[in-house]
């Protein structure tokens, strides 16, 4: 974890409401695994005061780029930002997924939205490839396909409006994947908390393992503050635990989902 | 040129803090800036044992503040001198470390457990946490009730006392010498403010709690102006905090008559910020020519009448 001054080299539309921004941060780049964070200080920024955390998605040497949806006054003064201007970063921060140890382990991607960004590095990395799916609302929502498939992923998209690949939730496809052949199989996920925990379901039932990047409102980003809090088994029951420290990825069956609203 | 704080038997090496339950437990901020270069470190609020916290969403960002109701989770006192206590015995400047407790003898109890331990540097007595039912903030609110909790603490312990009064009140004064007259050995001048934000889609309340504490710059104007009233009230040291972004307004508490700051809610956003702060303090010194930074503390210039 460092902070350092970033230049942005550049932020541009990806489709949509998406935007990717490309970040020179030499200290922070090349440490960033799979899974984890950078938080981002927005300059101009009127009256809004905290950082804005946001994925890793692709990391080239001193380089790292995240994706974003313009959503709020943070997201949308970020897609104001042009390229040469500096921001402020923390990062890498939190603890990602575990990157498959042997090519014996058959790893299923599951997506939802722009939460294909957080698997890309993990996609990158693993000992072979296998299958994202990738589900979103509508045609607009799936990213990144071909950025997988260049890595020799298969993708599998579904959408909830039909408008590409299989209609309803990604959750379909993965289920028949699972049934066809669950031997082996490890799940990676990050999306909305309904398809994560739809996901955690899916785990438990065909009795694999899944880790899931968990997608919690954040302040300091850093485990000071305590706002990032998901209810996690112990020995003793359940505890709070901080997404942006211990997560933002948890094991499936480590997470209380019964407590959680 | 000097600028330690002196708040009873405690030695600032300046008067540059952190406000707690900003600052974690000091470890998780270390590797950020260099802990030793503060005044004193002031680690989140502990009472005897374990808390688990309010359920989420805990804190909602407003215009220049933060509304927060985490609800102070925490190890307890055995969990955090076995997590954080190895780590924070090494610092070479004070810890300080917030206790509190649902009745006055919890808070007694932490104190004596406490004052067992060595190299704390002081205690400051959190009788002002908004979000917790059934202790805390009615402790600050009655003075009667202050006095006991503190009287009860300086009875435990020979540690000093840094009370942290309530902002919730309808004049700070009583409660300042209340704490003064008890045994407290300084004040930290104020909590957070009582607040709420609602979603107007929805129309439920951003905070699982319901309300919360408001923190950060919007804030600070209320907190300098109760820093000058509990000052001109009491003879112990104040330490001041409320919305602290920059040099200039940790210079506003001290003409107020802080003789100390903490930084709070900057530290979320901006890690640097009380390195920054006491950067900033040491320019305005050299320009001023001040020699003695107690000669500033209170000195601000008020009209004739």
């Amino acid at each position: 974890m460092v902070e350092q001054d970033v230049i942005i080299l550049a932020n541009e539309n990806f489709t949509g409401q998406y935007h990717r921004l490309v970040l020179q941060a030499d200290r922070i780049a090349p440490q960033a695994q799979p899974g984890q964070f950078v938080h981002l200080r927005i300059p101009l920024l009127r009256e809004a005061l905290l950082r804005r955390p946001f994925s890793i998605y692709q990391v080239k040497d001193q380089t790292l780029s995240v994706l974003y949806k313009t959503v709020g006054k943070g997201t949308h003064q970020l897609a104001r930002l042009k390229p040469g201007q500096m921001m402020n970063a923390i990062g890498p921060l939190g603890h990602g997924f575990t990157v498959p140890a042997s090519p014996q382990i058959r790893p299923l991607l599951v997506a939802g939205g722009y939460g294909m960004a957080a698997l890309y590095l993990l996609a990158e990395r693993a000992p072979r490839a296998g299958v994202v799916f990738v589900g979103g609302r509508k045609q607009g929502d799936i990213l990144c396909e071909a950025e997988f498939r260049a890595l020799g992923w298969e993708v599998r998209a579904a959408t909830e409006d039909g408008s590409y690949g299989r209609r309803g939730l990604v959750t379909l496809p993965l289920r028949e994947e699972l049934e066809r052949d669950a031997s082996g199989v490890r799940l990676y996920a990050c999306g909305p908390t309904p398809m994560l925990k739809a996901v955690s379901a899916l785990a438990h039932e065909f009795n694999v393992e899944a880790e899931l990047s968990m997608d919690e409102h954040m302040c300091c980003g850093v485990g000071v503050c305590l706002t990032c809090v998901i209810p996690v088994r112990t020995s003793e029951g359940w505890e709070y635990q901080r997404t942006c420290t211990e997560g933002p990825v948890f094991t499936a069956n480590s997470i209380a989902w019964e407590v959680m609203a | 040129m000097n600028w330690s704080v002196r708040i009873g038997s405690l030695v600032m090496p300046n008067p540059v803090t952190v406000a707690s339950g900003t600052f974690g437990y000091g470890v998780e901020y270390a590797r950020l800036l260099d802990l030793n270069q503060l005044g004193a470190v002031v680690v989140k609020g502990i009472r005897l044992e374990p808390v688990r916290g309010n359920p989420t969403p805990r804190t909602v960002e407003v215009a220049c503040g933060l509304i927060n109701a985490i609800g102070l989770q925490g190890p307890g006192v055995d969990g955090f001198i076995e997590k954080y206590w190895p780590f924070l015995k090494t610092l070479q400047v004070p810890v300080i470390i917030n206790i509190w407790g649902c009745t006055v003898d919890e808070y007694a109890e932490v104190a004596r457990r406490f004052d067992a331990l060595e190299g704390v540097g002081g205690l400051e007595l959190n009788v002002s946490c908004p979000n917790i039912k059934e202790g805390g903030a009615h402790f600050g609110t009655d003075v009667r009730l202050l006095e006991k909790v503190v009287a009860a603490c300086r009875k435990a312990t020979r540690l000093p006392l840094i009370t942290k009064l309530s902002p919730n009140v309808p004049s700070i004064v009583p409660f300042a010498q209340a704490a003064e007259a008890a045994g407290s050995d300084g004040l930290s001048i104020m909590n957070s403010f009582p607040a709420m934000a609602i979603d107007i889609e929805t129309r439920r309340p951003r905070l699982a709690n319901i309300t919360g504490g408001l923190t950060g710059p919007c804030i600070k104007p209320i907190a300098v102006k109760l820093v000058w009233e509990a000052a001109r009230a009491v003879k112990i040291p104040i330490i001041g905090m409320g919305g602290i972004q920059s040099a200039e307004d940790a210079l506003e508490f001290i003409i107020a008559g802080a003789s100390a700051v903490a930084v709070g809610t900057a530290n979320f956003y901006e890690p640097q910020t009380s390195l920054h702060v006491l950067q900033g303090i040491r320019e305005y010194m050299q320009r001023h020519g001040i020699e003695d930074l107690k000669s500033l503390v209170g000195a601000v210039k008020l009209p004739r009448v």
